[in-house]
């Protein structure tokens, strides 16, 4: 180990959307930040997502999240414009409303019913959305084919170019005086001084306070600071097409235009642990459904698929939760890194800067949900 | 393709030297043996459309070249199933294959599989180089090759390596006019002359000597060339260039050919997970190998160019021998084992002399770290300039890059431009390439459509982890 | 700026390109007919509106776009030519249908 030192008010460790979207906030706010990241090869999410700010289905087993959620996407707009007019960065954030696609009547039926019991929560937040048929689809989305049964369409659904993000994040951040080290993965933390040392290969960090937003890295490193972050690797594989000429203002669940043209298809998920190596059968299924929905895609030339980790919770809501043990140490670990970044930015950091995540707003997101048993 | 099995014993990957030979030699052991190609005839880029050239006067391409009919003629007596104008788009590490002929994909299995897909030309970033009439000598030798096509009109040649003198050489003997070839071999070419022993015994010496010579005697050569430009606003006007002694010329052109050696085409290898390391020498990044052209992923093999850069008769004996070792693992007592050893010697017959000519013709820094407001990533119009500032960022290596800057995300799937892109950050971050990495290759490899993806078979738990609806 | 070898053999057949019939040599790659032809730039980058044309001629560099037949980005140089292939340099992206 080398006998480099750094300083810094607060250490953020993981350099993905969500430790960038804080260390943003945090910087902006005059915080001196250090963001510790991994090398170039890693398993990042923030990479490998389909960059949806989405909400029409979010929060069915937690409102909390639903209405976190809402909050995120109305903010995302002037959190654009911030970045864009600090950075020059235009991240191409939309939000014309979106669509999830359903196959069969089945599929509508089902997720009629699921949609209704999320808006009948008690304390759920309310917002819009439709369950369309075949013919109120097709007047929005003209090239559909013909196995297309309906949709669900909320008006609040978006997205944005989720690498032309994470860059301004990183620009962003240094703007205002954030120091970024790759290459520096975390080997411990310790509480000491009133403060943390972080010990990396390359050398030390102390700061005051210290921010995980290192994605499925949170799970080793929690317990050195008395935080309980219980998430895993979710695989997800992705297909991406050249770039076409625009012909998809809508971005659907499975399938987006991106503003550069290309074609982004998902949506898939499976338990296999650190494994990211691309399954042709489940490639083959996604371009199967995404044909059936636009048939014109068929011709399409795939220029690269890939397989990501999302990071899990045993519930799928996020984790925030400052360590009762040693204060000063910060969870932020979601699978939703791109909708929440607003709230990441403007909401959490502030919050983090302040050194409290009030109970009202962020108990719900504590992991201590994990250990009480659910109620018959 | 509905004749193509499910299985074979081998499967091989590029009809070049290594290829055919490999697929030989199996065939004729008796190995299910299937060869697949991108190209509608036999002979990879080096004998390429050696079966059916419309060059019909031997002396213009060469007898180097005829060889390749010979080997091409074994290849189609021996009984392996050829299938060209295939496109492998993935391996996995299952040896399972992905291909697709005439828009339809499909998957096969193979027990032994062979990766033979050669070389391609070291990208040559310049300013300019993106302008029509900009091509590789490659692309020139293709032309002539498999058209009967040379260049009219005003025409250059600029770079370093053996196959400058060789296209030069043919381009003579077809009666095409050069006014110039532009050499940018470095000074620093002495250092070659220490390996000069063992190249001078090399079966390429004397062959290559008279080459040089004969074109020399009827080209202006300009040697030492440190700048190169091409100009133009449409195509490409004039060449413009600078030598170590200082002063700018310029010369009008309608055709500029660069080359600057060639380097493993390493896009399936990588995209199945074989390993492959930056080598100094080379300046490129080879695979890791055994000496039957063994990888580590069980019953995988790379053979030819693709394995590290040796010309054609050496690739032959690559393919020679991870052929071999294929027939070794499935039928060890065949009688075509008994010539390994005779093989090996004729490798490394080719292989002597190579330090030299790698050295010799090693690609000035310059034209593999252009000047910073040089195009680097072709297909998504990314400078020099915005790699090296970039790393100023933070960003560390080629993978983050792609993430940043598009640079990479274009269709060739960084054949263009990732060495450059590598060598650019390694020297900005002051590391080596290999610390530096490369990008992480994914299927598919080369294009295929959604239809075809859609049309794969998929199993229920694939299926499961789709529709969740 | 490219012209055949004189005793290079082969039929011709007919293609269009950019709407213009025209005779090129059978066995040609759609990449090598258009230059023969004469057609310089075989797309307009949609990056950038430059104009681009084959580079490589073996299916690695991917300038040599084209639309064949209503189907676009297809590698010319990959292509042999075919009696009444319709042949259309590419200006900007594709568009999805074509």
């Amino acid at each position: 180990m080398s006998g480099a030192v750094h300083e810094a008010d607060v250490a953020v460790v993981g350099g993905g959307l969500v430790g960038a979207a804080i260390a943003w906030g945090l910087a902006r706010s005059g915080t001196r930040v250090l963001v510790l990241d991994e090398g170039d090869v890693a398993f990042r999410a923030s990479r490998g997502n389909f960059a949806l700010v989405w909400v029409q289905s979010k929060g069915l087993g937690m409102p909390e999240y639903a209405a976190w959620t809402k909050l995120s996407s109305d903010l995302w707009g002037q959190f654009a414009r911030r970045l864009a007019d600090e950075t020059g960065l235009d991240v191409a954030f939309r939000r014309p409303g979106g669509f999830h696609l359903c196959l069969s009547e089945r599929e509508v039926e089902n997720r009629a019913a699921m949609l209704s019991r999320l808006h009948n929560q008690s304390a759920m937040v309310k917002y819009g959305y439709e369950i369309l048929d075949a013919a109120q689809v097709r007047g929005m989305l003209p090239q559909i084919g013909p196995e297309v049964a309906g949709a669900s369409y909320c008006p609040l659904d978006g997205h944005v170019n989720s690498l032309r993000l994470l860059r301004a994040l990183h620009a962003g951040m240094q703007q205002f005086g954030a120091g970024y080290l790759a290459d520096h993965v975390v080997e411990k933390i310790a509480p000491r001084d009133g403060g943390f040392r972080l010990t990396t290969r390359h050398g030390e960090v102390r700061a005051a306070k210290v921010v995980l937003a290192a994605g499925n890295g949170n799970a080793r490193l929690g317990p050195m600071v008395g935080l309980d972050i219980p998430v895993r690797p979710q695989r997800g594989q992705i297909i991406v097409t050249e770039k076409v000429a625009p012909f998809l203002d809508y971005p659907i669940v499975t399938i987006r235009q991106t503003d550069e043209g290309s074609v982004m298809i998902g949506d898939s998920v499976e338990e296999a642990g650190w494994d990211t190596s691309v399954g042709t059968g489940v490639v083959s299924a996604e371009a199967e459904r995404a044909v059936r929905m636009f048939p014109h895609l068929a011709r399409l030339n795939v220029v690269r698929t890939w397989a990501a980790l999302r990071v899990m919770t045993p519930d799928g809501f996020p984790i925030y939760q400052q360590s009762v043990s040693s204060p000063g140490a910060f969870v932020a670990t979601c699978h939703s890194g791109v909708t929440l970044a607003a709230v990441h930015a403007l909401v959490v950091a502030p919050a983090i800067a302040r050194g409290e995540l009030p109970a009202e707003q962020y108990i719900a997101f504590s992991p201590r949900r994990f250990h009480v048993p659910a109620t018959a | 393709m509905s004749e193509l099995r499910d299985s074979y014993d081998v499967a091989v990957v590029g009809a070049g030297p290594a290829g055919l030979a490999a697929a030989t030699v199996c065939a004729r052991a008796g190995l299910a043996t299937v060869l697949f190609d991108e190209q509608p005839a036999p002979g990879g880029q080096i004998y390429r459309s050696v079966t059916t050239t419309p060059v019909k006067r031997d002396t213009i391409l060469g007898a180097d070249y005829w060889a390749g009919a010979a080997l091409a003629q074994k290849f189609v007596a021996s009984g392996a199933h050829y299938v060209p104008g295939a496109t492998v788009w993935n391996l996995t590490r299952e040896r399972e294959i992905g291909v697709s002929v005439g828009g339809a994909a499909r998957l096969l299995a193979a027990e032994r599989v062979i990766l033979a897909t050669g070389a391609l030309e070291r990208p040559f970033p310049i300013p300019g180089w993106t302008l029509p009439g900009v091509m590789t000598a490659s692309a020139g030798q293709i032309l002539l090759k498999s058209s009967g096509l040379v260049p009219d009109g005003r025409t250059v040649v600029a770079g370093c390596g053996p196959l400058l003198w060789l296209i030069a050489w043919q381009y003579l003997n077809a009666g095409v006019r050069i006014d110039a070839i532009l050499e940018t071999t470095t000074a620093e070419r002495a250092a070659a002359w220490r390996h000069a022993p063992a190249f001078a015994t090399s079966p390429y010496f004397l062959k290559g000597l008279r080459m040089v010579l004969a074109v020399r005697r009827r080209v202006r050569v300009v040697s030492n060339v440190t700048e190169l430009r091409a100009e133009g606003r449409d195509r490409v006007e004039a060449v413009a260039w600078r030598t170590a002694r200082g002063s700018e010329q310029r010369l009008p052109v309608d055709n500029l050919f660069l080359h600057q050696g060639v380097v493993p085409n390493v896009n399936l290898a990588m995209a199945a997970g074989i390993e492959h390391r930056w080598d100094d020498v080379q300046l490129c990044f080879a695979p890791v190998l055994d000496n039957d052209g063994g990888t580590a992923i069980p019953g995988v093999a790379i053979a030819g160019d693709g394995a590290g850069i040796a010309g054609a008769e050496a690739a032959q004996a690559r393919g020679m021998l991870a052929g071999l070792a294929a027939v070794r693992a499935i039928r060890p007592n065949a009688p075509e084992l008994a010539e390994t050893d005779a093989v090996r010697a004729r490798l490394a017959r080719f292989i002597r002399g190579r330090e030299f000519l790698d050295t010799y013709y090693k690609p000035a820094a310059q034209f593999r770290r252009p000047a910073p407001d040089t195009l680097v990533c072709r297909c998504e119009e990314v400078t020099a300039g915005q790699i090296v500032d970039t790393v100023a960022l933070g960003c560390t290596g080629p993978n983050q890059m792609k993430a940043f800057l598009r640079c990479g995300m274009g269709p060739c799937q960084g054949r263009e431009c990732g060495l450059t892109v590598t060598e650019l950050i390694a020297q900005a971050r002051g590391v080596s390439p290999q610390e530096v990495g490369y990008y992480r290759l994914r299927p598919p490899v080369k294009p295929i459509t959604l239809g075809e993806l859609a049309s794969l078979p998929k199993n229920q738990a694939a299926l499961r982890s789709v529709a969740r609806g | 700026m490219f012209r055949r070898l004189p005793d290079a053999d082969g039929s011709s057949v007919e293609v269009t390109i950019d709407g213009r019939s025209t005779r090129v040599r059978a066995g040609d790659t759609v990449a090598a007919a258009l230059l023969s032809a004469g057609v310089l730039a075989s797309r307009i980058s949609d990056v950038s509106g430059a104009p681009r044309a084959p580079y490589c001629m073996m299916g690695v560099c991917f300038e040599c776009l084209v639309t064949v037949d209503g189907v676009g980005n297809r590698q010319g140089c990959l292509m042999p030519v075919k009696p009444g292939m319709r042949i259309d340099t590419q200006h900007g992206k594709r568009e999805v249908g074509r």
